[in-house]
This record gives C-alpha cells, structure tokens and sequence, in this order.
C-alpha cells in the first residue's frame, strides 16, 4: 500500500501540536472578525451617506484592500512599522490589524449592500405609519439588514480563517506552520509525510469552515 | 355632509422640471369615499403620496383637520398616525408575524399597551377573515390576503382617513375581490377614504365622488358616479372609459 504519510500525526503530541495551531489561526479570526463587525457596522451606514465625500473616502479605502495583497499588508505592518515608527508590534497584533483593515471594509461593503437592498417601499410604509426615522430604523431596517448580513458576514469569516495560513509569513506558529515544522523533524524518518500532514491541515480547515458555511446556508434559507 | 378631513388647495407638484399635478383642488369631508380615476400616469398616485408627504410639493396646501401636511416639518411623524395609507406592492414587514405587523406602530408609535392593541389587531384581523393567520409570517400569505393584512395594519392606527394606492394592481385576478369587498365594507362603515383604483366596477360601486384626471389635472369630477360611468360629461373622461369596454 502507498505510504500516505500518516504515521508521523501519532508520533509524540503532534497531533495535539497540529490541533494548538488551529486554534491560533482560530483565534486570530476570531478577534479580527468580531472587530470587523463592530467597526464595520458603522463603516457601512457611513457608505450610505448621503455626503459625497465621506463615500468617495470609503470607496477608496475598499479599493486599496482589494487590491493591496494580503501577505503585503502583513509585511508593512509588521516589519515596516518597527523601524519607521518604532511599534513594537507583536505578530499575532499585527496579523489582527491587517485582518481588522480588511474585514472592516469588507463588512463596511456587505452593510451598505443590506442596506440598499432593503426596498424603498419598507421605508415608505414604515413612515406612513407614522414612525420616526429612529423608530423606522430600529424595528423596521435594520432587524431586515442583519437578517439580509448574517450570511453573507459568515463567507467572510471562513474566507479569514483561510486566509490566516499566511501569517506563518510573519513569524506565527498556526496550525500550517506546525505541520512544516513536523514534515521537516520527520524527514529522514517519514519522508512522506508531506502529503499526511498537509492533508490533515486541508481537513481541518475544511473542518473548521464547513459547518460555518452551512450555517449561513441554513440562515439564508430560513430567513429568504 | 358632515366637517371636512382632508383640504388640498391648488396643490402643485413638479418633479425634475415636468408637471406632475397642477393646480389641484380638492375636499373630503368625514366618511366620504372619493375615487380617482384616470390614465396611467395622470399623476393620481402621486397625489396620493403628495396627501402624505412622500413627495414634496411645489406650490399649493394640504391640510388635514385644518393642520398643514408638510414633508420636511418635524410634525409630520403625527401627521401620518392620522393618515392610514396602503401600497400598490406588498409592504409588510417580512421580519415580523401578522400579528406583530398590525401592532408595531400603535405599540411603538402611539405607545399603547400590547394586549391592547393585539386584542384590537386580532378583532379587526378577524374582520378580514384572517385572526387565524396572526402568527404566520407575510410569505406563507397570498398576495389577497397580504393586502388584507396591509389594510388592517392602516386600520389599526385609527386614521382619519385612509388613502389606497391601486392596491389591487399587482394582485392575481381570482385574489382582487377578497380585497375590495373589504373596502366596500370600509366604505359601509363610514369610512373616509381617498381612493386610486382601475377596478371601474369596484369605483361605481363604492365611490361618493369620482375625480377624473389626466395629465396632472382635474378633468372632471362628479357627484354621481353612476351617472359618470354611464354618461362622462367629458371626451376625455369617455374615452378613457372606453378603454374598459370590449365589444
């Protein structure tokens, strides 16, 4: 039978090992998305505005973090600002902050998008029942808005925890870097580990992302 | 005929440079039903919205219990609780039960107590052949029974008067009866009521007063709408009627 490599997942605490970073990328994700929600919330409403100026802003910055990569980012906050301005950042702040610039504008984008989404007509028969816009809002918009957001904020989250294995890049010790480490310490002894390890890293991101992902299926259908 | 509700004075209406309404005038008094007819595009919805400040006006006054109905005054939120106004397209609130849609605006408009205004939400639900759809969710309605609701909802905020915007226009055929037999009833009760229609047999049926316009403007309008739908006094009155005739 081919060797797949497996073997070295039941060596010592590697599994254990693995399962810790995951729950680093996990972490990170964690953070930077429950800070995009918070922030994003008001970027979005701000998208909105009937100002010009404040939406040619935010235009802008979503601009930049679709197109900046995110690995560059990473570089720049972490490495760049050390010298520049003397942060002493730590890497896993660094990867929130980029994480957090990103997911602001995206959630920011994904709220302006409910928000127009929602017809003019609710509005309109809101007002006509004699509610104030305050009152409109808070039972009439925004209970529509996030039920319209909680699917799409979820796609979001699972593309963050992806994108997480890049900040092996800066130095921290997620679940993708643990698996490197443990290919290289097997080399001689398990030269095929490399497709184990890496596979069980795949599955645990699939693993991770899955049912968040069902989640907002199941949301999108409940609430459609 | 008792005191007046609603006062439109030489009401005029522009919207990016073309006339919409000019120089309407017009009177509905407690418990009158007034219909207006008229093209697509004469400007009668717009009416409608204009009576509720949906739109802005150009020129002109309406007045409602002699108190001036203006878009941009802080007053207008109160206002509207004395205008019940139903859409042409469905517009419950998708989030919130039938139950929750009638009492939203007396629960958090009007401040009265939940089991005030769901004992009065349930009583005219009822009315409507409804009570037993309160906890169902708008989508698991029919588009008749939406507009029922739509109705009720307006209802419940006891309005002095109750404007409809075609609300039978984007319902299936078989569902447009179950609707106006419910205005009819309205009407019976001694509703006051504003309304836009293309049902020509629900108008007769119902209408105190009937308003023909065309292109923004009163053409004609008549107290006895049995004999304008028999005999228009105007060419342009008859020949829109005509329009409904297949022989």
């Amino acid at each position: 039978m081919t060797n797949l490599g497996l073997d070295v997942l039941f060596k010592g605490s590697n599994f254990l090992r693995l399962l810790g970073g995951l729950w680093v990328a996990v972490r990170i994700s964690l953070v930077s998305v429950a800070i995009s929600i918070a922030l994003g919330i008001p970027a979005g409403i701000l998208m909105t505005s009937k100002k010009k100026g404040i939406r040619v802003i935010f235009r802008i910055y979503l601009e930049i973090v679709r197109i900046m990569p995110q690995m560059v980012l990473l570089f720049i906050v972490y490495f760049g600002t050390t010298r520049v301005f003397g942060w002493d950042l730590s890497a896993e702040a660094s990867a929130i902050i980029v994480f957090v610039f990103w997911g602001c504008a995206e959630m920011g984008d994904l709220v302006r998008g409910a928000l127009i989404s929602i017809p003019k007509i609710q509005y309109e028969s809101a007002a006509a029942l004699g509610m104030d816009q305050m009152t409109s809002f808070r039972y009439v918009i925004l209970p529509q808005t996030i039920r319209r957001l909680i699917p799409l904020s979820i796609n979001l989250i699972t593309r963050m925890i992806k994108t997480t294995s890049l900040v092996m890049m800066i130095g921290i010790v997620e679940v993708l870097k643990v698996g490197q480490q443990i290919i290289e310490a097997n080399r001689k002894a398990s030269p095929n580990a490399a497709f184990g390890v890496f596979a069980v890293v795949l599955l645990m991101y699939f693993l991770i992302c899955w049912p968040v992902s069902r989640l907002a299926v199941y949301l999108e259908k409940r609430w459609a | 005929m008792g005191n007046e509700v609603l006062r439109i004075e030489h009401l005029h209406k522009e919207f990016e440079g073309n006339v919409i309404l000019e120089d309407i005038s017009l009177t509905v008094r407690k418990g009158e039903v007034i219909v207006v007819i008229g093209p697509s595009g004469c400007g009668k919805s717009t009416l409608l919205r204009c009576v509720n400040a949906l739109e802005d006006i150009q020129g002109g006054k309406i007045l409602l219990d002699d108190e001036p109905v203006d878009p941009s005054s802080k007053a207008i939120s109160r206002m509207r609780q004395k205008i019940g106004m139903v859409f042409q397209s469905y517009d419950l609130f998708p989030h919130k039960t039938i139950l929750q849609n009638v009492t939203l605006a007396p629960e958090k408009v009007q401040k009265r107590k939940k089991a005030e205004a769901e004992r009065e939400a349930l009583e005219l639900l009822e009315r409507v052949n409804l009570a037993d759809r309160g906890n169902d969710y708008p989508r698991q309605l029919s588009g008749g029974q939406k507009q029922r609701v739509a109705i009720v909802r307006a209802l419940c905020m006891h309005p002095d008067i109750l404007l409809l915007d075609e609300i039978t226009a984007a319902l299936d055929p078989e569902m447009v009866h179950e609707v106006l037999e419910v205005v009819v009833s309205l009407a019976r009760s001694g509703s006051t009521m504003l309304i836009v229609t293309h049902e020509m047999g629900f108008a007769k049926a119902v209408a105190d007063r009937v308003i023909f316009l065309d292109e923004g403007r009163i053409v004609e309008e008549s107290s006895a709408p049995r004999d304008f739908f028999a005999m228009p006094g105007t060419e342009r009155a008859r020949a829109f009627l005509k329009t409904f005739d297949y022989e």
